[in-house]
C-alpha cells in the first residue's frame, strides 16, 4: 500500500533524506521515529506528492507519487506537523471546506464529519470559533480532517501531541480501528510508548536514513540482546546461581535473586525451574525484565 | 485544472476577509467615504479655478480624481494577496491545502481571484459613487473612452499587483520578508501613478493606452512567473529566508566551470562556451529582430525631421583626419576608452535587464542602432548611398562589435527572462545563477575579447576606412 525506494531529497547542498527505503501494508502502521531534523517530515510530504524525490521512487495506494501525484494526494489522510486550522472558521464549516476540496456530497461530508466530532468528544464545540480552541482540540480537529475522506493510507505526525490522556487515548483507539479497518498508517512520533502500542513496524531514522527497522519485539531483541529474566526465591541461593551458568548466561546476582539472559526461554527456563527445584529453592518469580522502545531508541541514537 | 474548485478555494478565502474589518474597514471607506471626499474636493477646485481663470486645470483634474478613486481600493488588494499567499504560509495553514487534491495552478487561481475580486468591486463600486456624485453636484459626466480607459486600467492594475504579490510570496516564508520585498511592486505602482497623473493632466489621454498595453504585457509575464513559482515544491522546500552565499557559489561555479573542468581553456570554450552560445540561439534571434527592427524605424524616421546633411555633397572636412586623433583615434588610449564605453554600455544593460525580464537591455542595445538607421536614412535623403556608410562607419569594427552586442544581449535577455519560467526541476534562484553563469561565460569568453578587438578596429582601422570613403 505504501512502497517507497531509495527515496533521495535534496536542497540545495543539504541532503535531508538519503536512500530510504520502507513498505507498509494495508493493516500495519509504521512508526517512523528520529530526533528534530532526521527528515520524517520530508520523507512523509514526498509520500504524500508535495515534495518530489531528488531520486528513487514512491508508490502510496498504488500511485506512483510523482506521475500520479493529485490520485495519490487524493488516496492519503494528512496530519500535518502544525495542525494549520483557519480560525476563523466553525468546526462544520472547516470540515466542510476540505470535505468539498475531496470531491465529497455534502450529505456525506456532514455525516462523517458528526461521526468523528461525536466520537472525539467535540460535538459541544462545533459553534465555536476555532481559534476559541485549545491546542487538543485543535489537534483532533485536523485530525479529522485527514479522516474525513476515508482515505487507505493515514500519514500521521505527532497524532497526540498536546492532547490530555482522556483524548489521546480516544485517539490511539481509532488508529487502532483504523489499523484493524485496513488502512495503511505511517506515524511519525516522539511518543515512544505510544509507538510501542500502535506500531507493527518500527523505523529509526537518523540523517535522513534508516537505521534500524522492525516490529517492537524484533528491535528489542536483535539491539537489546536476548531477552533478560529475573528470577526471585523465598530462600538464600547459596552458590546455586552459579551451577545455573552451563544453562544461561548470569548476569547479576543477589542472596535470593538472580538475573541471566537466554536466548530460548522456552527451552531453557523449565530446566533452570527444574534444577532449583531439585534444590529445594522456592521460587518466587520468575519474570522477563520489561525493556522498553525508549532503551531500544536511546541505543541506536547513541549507536549513530 | 478546473474553475469550480479554485472557486472553492475563493469562496472559503471570500468568507474570511468577509469576517476580518481589518479589511472590511478600509474597503468601506475607500469605496463610500472617500469617493464623497472626492466629489467635495472636484467641486471645489472647480469652482476655485474657474475665479482664477484657469478652468482647463479643473477640467483635467476631474479625470485624474476619477482615476485616484478607482485606483485606492485595489491597492488594498496587495496586502490581502500578501496575506493569503504569506500568512497562510507562516501559519502552516497552507499544508493542508497543499495536502489537498487541488492542482497547483487551481490553488494559485483561487487565491489569485480571492485577492482580486474584493477590491476590485470595491473599485468599481467608488468610481460609481463618485460620478454619481459629480453629475448630482456639478454636471460632469464622463466620456465612455475615458471610463472605459479607467475601468480598464484599474482591473489590470489591480491584478498586476496581486500577481506580483504571488511572485514574492513565494520567495518569503514570513509576512514581515513579504512585505519588505512588497516595495518592489509599490515603488514602481507609486511612479506609474505619478506618470499616469502628468498624462492625465496633460490631457493626453491615448497614451494611457500604451500604459495598458505595457500593464497587459507586465501581467502577463507575472502570471507566468507566478504559475511556474507557486508549486508545491517551491512553496514548502524553502524553510527559511536564510541567504546561502556558499551555496550560491556552488551552484554558479558549477555552471560556469561545468564539464569544462579541468579541460583547460580549450576544452572549457569546446564544453562549456561554445554549447552556451548554441542554447542562446533563441535570445539572439529575438535580438537580432529587434536591432534591425531599430536600424529600420531610424531609418524610417529620417524624413521626419529636418536634414543634417547637404544634398549631394557629403564630403569630410579637410582637417576630419586631425580630429580623430584629437579624440584619441588612431591611439592605444582612444582603443581603450572606446572598449571602456562599450564594456560600461553592455554592464549598464545587464543591469537593466535583470530588473525589466531583459526588456529595457534590448532598448538599450536598439537606440545605437535606430540612430545609425536615422543617420543612413538622412544620408540617403542627401543623396548618399546608406551602403557606403554602413561599409565605412559600422562595418570595420561592427563585423567584432555587433557579434559582441548580439552575444551578450541574448545573455542579458536569457538572464532578465530566467526568472519568468526557471529550468525544469530547479528552482528560481538556481535557475537565475545558471543563468548568470551563462551570462559571465559569454562575457568572458567571448564578448570582451570581440571588444577588445572590436575597440582596436574602431580606433584604428575605422576612421581610415571613413576617410578613404567619404575625404576629400
Amino acid at each position: 500500500m505504501v512502497e517507497a525506494h531509495e527515496l533521495v531529497k535534496q536542497f540545495d547542498d543539504f541532503i535531508a533524506v538519503r536512500g530510504l527505503s520502507l513498505h507498509v501494508q494495508p493493516g500495519e502502521v509504521l512508526a517512523l521515529l528520529g530526533p528534530n531534523g532526521a527528515g520524517k517530515t520530508t520523507t512523509v510530504r514526498m509520500l504524500h506528492a508535495i515534495l518530489k524525490p531528488t531520486s528513487g521512487w514512491a508508490r502510496v495506494a498504488g500511485y506512483d507519487v510523482v506521475r500520479q501525484a493529485e490520485a495519490v494526494r487524493r488516496s492519503v489522510g494528512v496530519l500535518t506537523e502544525h495542525h494549520g486550522l483557519y480560525f476563523r472558521m466553525q468546526a462544520e464549516e472547516y470540515l466542510s471546506f476540505f470535505g468539498e476540496l475531496y470531491g465529497l456530497s455534502p450529505a456525506v461530508c456532514r455525516k462523517r464529519a458528526t461521526y468523528w466530532l461525536e466520537r472525539f468528544g467535540m460535538s459541544e464545540a462545533v459553534s465555536k470559533r476555532l481559534g476559541e480552541y485549545s491546542k487538543g482540540m485543535r489537534q483532533k480537529l485536523a485530525l479529522i480532517r485527514a479522516l474525513l475522506h476515508d482515505p487507505p493510507v493515514l500519514l500521521l505526525d505527532e497524532p497526540t501531541s498536546a492532547m490530555d490522556p482522556e483524548s489521546a487515548r480516544l485517539v490511539r483507539d481509532a488508529i487502532s480501528q483504523l489499523r484493524s479497518a485496513n488502512r495503511a498508517i505511517i506515524l511519525c512520533t516522539h511518543n515512544l510508548t505510544e509507538a510501542e502500542q500502535l506500531a507493527d513496524q518500527i523505523a529509526i531514522i537518523r540523517r535522513g536514513t534508516i537505521v534500524a527497522r522492525g516490529s517492537p519485539e524484533q528491535l528489542k531483541r536483535d539491539l537489546l540482546g536476548p531477552a533478560l529474566l529475573e528470577l526471585r526465591t523465598a530462600a538464600p541461593l547459596n552458590g546455586v546461581a552459579h551451577s545455573l551458568s552451563d544453562l544461561v548466561e548470569i548476569v547479576e546476582a543477589g542472596d535470593n535473586w538472580l538475573r541471566y539472559r537466554t536466548p530460548d526461554p522456552a527451552t531453557y527456563n523449565p530446566l533452570i525451574l527444574q534444577r532449583l527445584t531439585e534444590r529445594r529453592v522456592p521460587v518466587i518469580t520468575l519474570a522477563e525484565v520489561p525493556r522498553s522502545l525508549e532503551d531500544v531508541y536511546l541505543q541506536v541514537i547513541a549507536h549513530q | 485544472m478546473t474553475l469550480s474548485r479554485a472557486l472553492i478555494v475563493t469562496r472559503r478565502e471570500l468568507r474570511d476577509q468577509l469576517r476580518d474589518w481589518r479589511i472590511i474597514f478600509p474597503v468601506v471607506v475607500l469605496t463610500l467615504f472617500f469617493p464623497l471626499l472626492m466629489n467635495f474636493t472636484a467641486d471645489r477646485m472647480l469652482d476655485f479655478m474657474a475665479q482664477h481663470g484657469a478652468n482647463i486645470l479643473g477640467e483635467r483634474l476631474v479625470p485624474f480624481l476619477l482615476m485616484v478613486v478607482g485606483f485606492f481600493p485595489i491597492s488594498v488588494s496587495l496586502v490581502i494577496a500578501l496575506e493569503s499567499f504569506v500568512g497562510e504560509k507562516e501559519r502552516h495553514s497552507l499544508e493542508p491545502l497543499l495536502a489537498s487534491p487541488l492542482t497547483d495552478t487551481e490553488l494559485y487561481v483561487g487565491k489569485i481571484l480571492a485577492s482580486t475580486l474584493p477590491p476590485l468591486l470595491s473599485s468599481y463600486l467608488g468610481i460609481f459613487v463618485y460620478l454619481v456624485g459629480l453629475a448630482l453636484t456639478v454636471g460632469w459626466f464622463a466620456e465612455p473612452v475615458l471610463l472605459i480607459q479607467i475601468l480598464a486600467l484599474t482591473t489590470v492594475q489591480g491584478l498586476v499587483m496581486v500577481a506580483g504579490a504571488v511572485v514574492v510570496s513565494s520567495q518569503a516564508t514570513s509576512v514581515r520578508a513579504a512585505n519588505l520585498l512588497a516595495s518592489f511592486i509599490i515603488i514602481p505602482f507609486a511612479l506609474l501613478i505619478q506618470g499616469e497623473s502628468v498624462i492625465m493632466l496633460w490631457g493626453r489621454y491615448e497614451a494611457l493606452w500604451w500604459i495598458l498595453l505595457a500593464l497587459l504585457l507586465i501581467l502577463f509575464i507575472l502570471l507566468r512567473m507566478g504559475v511556474q513559482l507557486f508549486n508545491r515544491e517551491e512553496l514548502l522546500g524553502r524553510d527559511l529566508d536564510e541567504l546561502n552565499l556558499k551555496a550560491a557559489w556552488r551552484t554558479f561555479a558549477q555552471g560556469f566551470v561545468g564539464a569544462g573542468q579541468r579541460a583547460g581553456l580549450a576544452g572549457w570554450y569546446r564544453k562549456e562556451v561554445f554549447p552556451t552560445v548554441a542554447r542562446l540561439r533563441a535570445p539572439i534571434a529575438v535580438l537580432g529582430l529587434a536591432l534591425f527592427g531599430a536600424v529600420l524605424l531610424g531609418y524610417s524616421q529620417a524624413s521626419q525631421y529636418p536634414n543634417l546633411f547637404v544634398a549631394g555633397n557629403f564630403r569630410l572636412l579637410e582637417d576630419t583626419a586631425e580630429h580623430f586623433a584629437q579624440f584619441g583615434f588612431f591611439s592605444p588610449t582612444g582603443a581603450s576608452w572606446v572598449f571602456l564605453i562599450n564594456l560600461r554600455a553592455l554592464g549598464f544593460a545587464s543591469l537593466l535587464g535583470i530588473f525589466s525580464w531583459g526588456v529595457l537591455a534590448i532598448v538599450l542595445l536598439m537606440v545605437p542602432l535606430a540612430l545609425t538607421g536615422f543617420f543612413a536614412g538622412q544620408l540617403a535623403l542627401a543623396g548618399v548611398s546608406p551602403l557606403s556608410f554602413f561599409a565605412a562607419f559600422i562595418l570595420p569594427h561592427g563585423v567584432a562589435e555587433i557579434p559582441a552586442a548580439l552575444l551578450a544581449g541574448g545573455a542579458i535577455l536569457r538572464l532578465g527572462a530566467s526568472v519568468i519560467a526557471p529550468p525544469p526541476g530547479k528552482t528560481l534562484s538556481e535557475g537565475w545563477l545558471l543563468a548568470l553563469a551563462d551570462w559571465a561565460k559569454i562575457l568572458l569568453g567571448l564578448v570582451i575579447p570581440l571588444l577588445a578587438m572590436a575597440a582596436l578596429l574602431e580606433a584604428f582601422l575605422t576612421p581610415r576606412v571613413v576617410l578613404m570613403v567619404f575625404g576629400n
